[in-house]
């Protein structure tokens, strides 16, 4: 067949398409980073998980050990089972401590996992005993509101007594600084 | 009088009824023709130059215009986006906002009105013109079919122009948004980019774009060729078969998009 300069254009075309496609999905998308070799699963029970997905990454040390493949409830102890898969190059105590933290102030939920010192190691279908749960906002809130309001109380209560003497302290404490 | 109220009521309703029929007919035949270019493909492959001409015609030529749009719509995209993100403190999603946008939306959507305006006009006066001259009835009295040899080709040109335009439209995107955000605002380009890739899922994202785009580049194609296969052979018919093209394109388009999307975010 003879080649024309249209054929040529068509080809740079779709050649153009195609690398687009590639692009979007290695520089775009998370084809790259969602590669994790071997795994080996391990469990752990949670009062709360908070916002946890499946597929949030778990983390040690802050690098990506392995991935959170199932999360579900157990209905004797009304407990989180979260299963989580971990790259089979690393091996972890059996000791080790599951927490669940926030990627910033509201970001994605992750597990994190501090390793203990044992000599035994986790394998594939251990359960992690130490877990912390997820902190929630609300919960903090509350908490912190409320101390809040008995600290006032007992603020109050201090004054009363010894209002003199509280006023003299705080202004040698901030000096003369015209805050 | 209470004679001239029922004439006028049923004037007014055999015009909507009538108006309603031929719309009704419109869609049927359009049906038909969407069918009978699909039985007659066998053509356009076995001949592929002639749906490669097609190509160049309808995806080549519509290059520059998707890709200094899409340049355009990144770049807004990303100084839109900052000018919210930062007021809670999280330039660094600007990333993520850009591109989910265009490969979820603006990609497929933006792609296929581009195109609808700029060859999906051209093929629909192209075919109405070679009514008009009486092309189509010199190819049937050559016992040459001008569904397989015009209807066809163009139709697979358009279905496979519309996924290579509405992906390069996305990264063209992609990278204009990262210009304005990275080297202007000043975002952290690690950041950017990590942020981008943790949440752009490959699958239920950029897979769902091409095939949305697949989807779109069939309707606007099928509509511009049997709004030139129905035109009347006149100059004004071509004309308004032409406008009729974008109108029609543009709405289904937007409608379909709907569709689509309810449907992949339910699955």
């Amino acid at each position: 067949m003879e080649r024309t300069k249209i054929d040529l254009w068509v080809g740079i075309f779709v050649a153009l398409g195609a690398a687009a496609l590639l692009g979007l999905a290695m520089k775009v998308g998370n084809l790259t980073s969602n590669t994790i070799g071997e795994t080996y699963h391990v469990s752990a029970a949670f009062e709360n998980i908070g916002g946890l997905k499946p597929n949030a990454p778990v983390k040690s040390a802050g690098v990506v050990v392995g991935r959170v493949a199932e999360i579900g409830f157990d209905p004797k102890t009304y407990e989180a089972i979260v299963t989580i898969k971990i790259d089979k190059r690393y091996e972890f105590p059996k000791d080790t401590f599951a927490n669940i933290y926030t990627a910033g102030l509201l970001g994605e939920q992750y597990v994190g996992l501090e390793a203990g010192g044992e000599d035994d190691v986790l394998k594939s279908g251990d359960k992690i005993t130490q877990t912390q749960d997820a902190i929630v906002l609300e919960k903090m809130i509350s908490q912190f509101l409320y101390s809040k309001a008995s600290e006032t109380e007992a603020d109050k209560g201090a004054e009363a007594t010894a209002p003199a003497a509280s006023k003299e302290g705080k202004s040698t404490e901030l000096g003369d600084a015209p805050f | 009088m209470i004679n001239l109220i029922i004439n006028k009521i049923s004037r007014l309703l055999s015009g909507i009824g009538h108006r309603m029929i031929a719309r009704i007919w419109r869609l049927g035949a359009g049906a038909r023709l969407f069918m009978l270019a699909i039985i007659y493909s066998g053509e356009s492959f076995k001949r592929f130059h002639l749906t490669l001409r097609e190509i160049y015609f309808t995806g080549v030529m519509s290059l520059l215009i998707i890709i200094v749009s899409a340049f355009f719509v990144g770049m807004v995209l990303a100084l839109q986006g900052y000018n919210t993100l930062q007021k809670y403190g999280s330039s660094e999603a600007i990333g993520v906002l850009v591109a989910l946008a265009l490969v979820r939306e603006l990609g497929p959507v933006v792609t296929a009105l581009l195109f609808a305006g700029r060859a999906g006009t051209a093929i629909t006066a192209e075919i109405g013109l070679m009514k008009t001259t009486e092309q189509l009835s010199a190819m049937e009295m050559m016992a040459v079919n001008p569904i397989a040899r015009v209807v066809a080709p163009r139709f697979w040109a358009g279905v496979i122009s519309m996924p290579i335009l509405a992906s390069l439209f996305s990264m063209v995107g992609v990278l204009g948004g990262y210009l304005v955000a990275v080297p202007l605002i000043g975002v952290d380009e690690g950041a950017f980019w990590s942020q981008m890739q943790a949440n752009v899922d490959v699958r239920a994202d950029i897979i769902n774009g091409v095939i949305k785009s697949v989807v779109f580049g069939v309707a606007c194609t099928m509509i511009a060729l049997f709004e030139g296969f129905d035109a009347p052979p006149t100059a004004e018919g071509v004309s308004h078969a032409t406008t009729r093209t974008v109108v029609i394109s543009s709405l289904t388009v937007l409608g379909l998009d709907f569709v689509l999307t309810s449907f992949m975010l339910v699955v």
